[in-house]
């Protein structure tokens, strides 16, 4: 089996859904002939043709409505949001139409469209390169939001989200695109080839939307986390000596509750990570859920280690980062309670 | 530095205001059968002109002119006529259900029915319709049961759309027309997007759009216009400008130093503008367009120079904002009166087969609202289940919703 980046995995997805089925195509900006300022479309266009993956017109708001209009048709696009910081021009295609298109229209017309977007920090991007809007998504009737940890799942959720009936978000952490970074700036970063989910198979797999992973069994407390924050958790877990259960939620909405009670039942104790902003971040509803479904298996509060209410700080991103210290901190606080 | 020279904020404003005589004096209008038709493989750099012009072809005694002249046989016409005079007499039931409290809400086409009329007849019912809302003149015009439109407006438990929709947000796939939105213009790059798509799959269907002239300031219609001129899109987008939009009249979308028409010239898009009170004159440039489109020509902007008779909705008054007596003195006349007249000069047509159809044409809209009425108006209790609510969010119901459902039980 090839060892594969998830920028590699990623394209696999791509490719082995647009050999299987003439409906799937691809644009965005600079997606088409340079495949992508991260190289996730890369050969693509000169394997598939011009019309089946091509460059789009800077506008976020034209990319997300054409996709929908052409999903409505009958394809299935997956579009590219160059930086999840880009998508505010199309939230409005987003959030009015796609999502509501099935409703609205009582099942007669919908929008089996894909919509890709690089989101997260940790690469000195600043405030424009390094957002993570997942519960602007999450909070929206209509929508699926999904974001892979491993090169192995990004391809398998990516295939299930172009299969996917309803337009799915797609939220990538562009940093673990080439490696599985832990968070742990003192230390190099092992490439993907070291690490077991960068096997990845050629052909066609699906890994099922609204399924969690735990990637770590353990009995102490739950780390709830998703994207680059499940290397982190599992770094902090290490450094920690705590026995945690490290889950990763691999789809945000429909969020797999059941895995979630099973493992906050067993271990009574739930500290939950994000790199987004804290306040009406998707850490409050996991902390909601948690509440609701398991308050009495609870032994201590629920933490939340989050990025700041701040605006992503270029130059402190590091201050800024959800890294092990803090997130032992709040495991250490979650253990004493 | 001086004030001498300070500057100045200019603030569009109207010629007039209720009170006020209308006035129309700044516009000039090329005569009907004056304009030239070009060849459909036209260069849009060669179109330059007619994006300030205006293309007629009736003149004000019913005459057809010029090269615009689309030459329907007569039953055609008359079919063109009969359909805008039910729309307009379902409009007129449709406003007064509301004003009876059996709906919440309704939205006239009065003044601009050959618009969609016209353009109905010229699309292939395969050809998709992203609409706006004042285009219910399209479904009409497709043979769409008008008793299925009021079970709409009642959200009565025969409504399509499941009582989840403002009344006239229809949706109908196998009528070729996509569901209505209320956020203006989202519907436009979503047209050119399904033209695409079209072109992609090698297919020979079109699309075509609708925005109002206060749309055409949403980033939207300037996102389609990009991509449908960029990709060439199969696809007719059509600037109804009606003069206003709610209470703001067409120079604060842009209109005052130019024409809607004209935003096609800086795309590179082919741009014609055209009286939308003149049915011919409709049916003629919607056909130019659709040949174009069809022969993988690309997309045209058309502008639609027409008059919003009525008020925006149920839920606005115009005179408080314009004369009263505009809409009457409107210098381009009344759509369905100007093709009546064109019938009846070409002998195809009387005042007395007028009558018999206007007659016709409300005894239609009186039993198709008895009928749906049986099933309901707004607010009947029972009309759909509560739980129906939950469905269509998704394809299937994820746990979290069948969970909300539950909580409805109690």
């Amino acid at each position: 089996m090839a060892t594969m980046t998830m920028i590699q995995a990623l394209n696999s997805a791509l490719d082995t859904m647009m050999a299987r089925d003439s409906r799937v195509l691809t644009f965005g900006e600079d997606v088409g002939y340079f495949g992508g300022v991260f190289k996730v479309t890369e050969h693509l266009q000169q394997k598939y043709g011009p019309k089946r993956c091509f460059d789009a017109p800077i506008n976020e708001c034209g990319i997300a409505g054409t996709a929908i209009g052409m999903a409505v048709y009958g394809l299935r696009p997956v579009i590219e949001i160059q930086f999840a910081d880009y998508m505010y021009p199309a939230y409005d295609q987003l959030v009015s139409e796609a999502a509501r298109i099935r409703y609205r229209s009582a099942n007669d017309f919908t929008v089996p469209m894909t919509v890709r977007m690089p989101y997260g920090g940790g690469i000195y991007g600043g405030q424009t390169h390094s957002q993570s809007p997942e519960a602007l998504f999450t909070h929206v009737a209509g929508l699926k939001t999904v974001i892979p940890a491993t090169p192995y799942d990004a391809k398998g959720l990516l295939i299930s989200a172009i299969e996917d009936d309803d337009p799915v978000i797609f939220l990538e952490p562009k940093r673990v695109y080439n490696g599985p970074f832990d968070g742990r700036r003192d230390r190099p970063v092992i490439p993907w080839s070291k690490h077991p989910a960068s096997e990845v198979p050629e052909g066609y797999y699906k890994i099922p939307l609204g399924k969690a992973n735990i990637v770590r069994e353990g009995a102490e407390m739950t780390i709830l986390a998703y994207g680059t924050m499940v290397h982190v958790a599992l770094a902090a877990t290490e450094d920690s000596g705590i026995d945690a259960e490290v889950i990763d939620l691999r789809t945000l909405l429909p969020v797999d509750i059941e895995t979630i009670k099973a493992s906050v039942a067993k271990t009574g104790r739930c500290v939950i990570l994000h790199e987004a902003t804290r306040t009406s971040g998707y850490g409050a509803e996991l902390a909601a859920l948690v509440q609701e479904h398991c308050f009495y298996h609870l032994e201590a509060p629920i933490e939340r280690v989050t990025g700041f209410d701040t605006p992503y700080p270029h130059a402190l991103e590091w201050e800024y980062f959800p890294t092990p210290p803090r997130i032992i901190k709040a495991m250490r606080r979650a253990m004493e309670a | 530095m001086s004030r001498k020279n300070a500057l100045d904020l200019h603030i569009p404003a109207p010629n007039a205001r209720p009170g006020d005589k209308p006035d129309f004096s700044g516009w000039t209008f090329p005569e009907p059968g004056d304009t030239p038709r070009p060849d459909i493989d036209v260069s849009p750099s060669e179109l330059r002109d007619y994006a300030y012009g205006l293309i007629r072809v009736l003149d004000m005694e019913g005459n057809a002119l010029g090269a615009w002249a689309p030459h329907l046989d007569a039953e055609t016409l008359r079919r063109g006529l009969k359909y805008m005079i039910l729309t307009r007499a379902f409009d007129d039931r449709m406003y007064r259900a509301q004003r009876q409290g059996k709906t919440s809400f309704y939205m006239q086409s009065f003044g601009e029915e050959a618009i969609s009329v016209a353009q109905s007849m010229v699309l292939s019912p395969e050809d998709m319709c992203f609409p706006s809302y004042r285009q219910q003149g399209l479904l009409i015009a497709r043979d769409y049961p008008i008793v299925e439109m009021m079970n709409q407006i009642y959200s009565n438990k025969r409504d399509p759309m499941r009582g989840r929709q403002l009344p006239v947000m229809y949706s109908s796939k196998k009528d070729g027309f996509f569901t209505i939105s209320g956020n203006l213009a989202t519907q436009v790059p979503q047209a050119v997007g399904w033209a695409m798509a079209s072109a992609y799959s090698g297919d020979v269907r079109i699309a075509a759009t609708w925005l109002g002239d206060g749309s055409t300031a949403e980033g939207d219609f300037h996102a389609a216009m990009t991509f449908a001129a960029v990709y060439r899109a199969p696809v007719i987008i059509n600037v109804v400008n009606n003069q206003y939009a709610i209470s703001s009249f067409q120079g604060i979308a842009g209109g005052e130093n130019t024409t809607f028409a004209a935003r096609g010239v800086g795309y590179g898009m082919a741009p014609l503008r055209v009286d939308g009170n003149d049915f011919l004159a409709v049916y003629a440039v919607t056909q130019w367009a659709a040949e174009r489109a069809r022969a993988n020509l690309g997309p045209t902007l058309i502008e639609h120079f027409t008059y919003r008779g009525g008020p925006h909705s149920t839920s606005d008054d115009p005179s408080r904002y314009r004369p009263a007596d505009e809409g009457r003195s409107w210098p381009l006349g009344d759509p369905l009166e100007r093709l009546k007249q064109h019938l009846i000069s070409i002998g195809e047509w009387s005042d007395e087969q007028h009558r018999a159809a206007q007659e016709a044409a409300v005894e239609q809209v009186r039993e198709a609202g008895r009928e749906a009425e049986k099933e309901g108006v707004l607010g009947t209790e029972g009309a759909h289940p509560a739980q129906s609510m939950f469905e269509d969010v998704y394809k299937e119901m994820p746990w979290h919703l069948q969970e909300q459902r539950k909580q409805l039980e109690v």
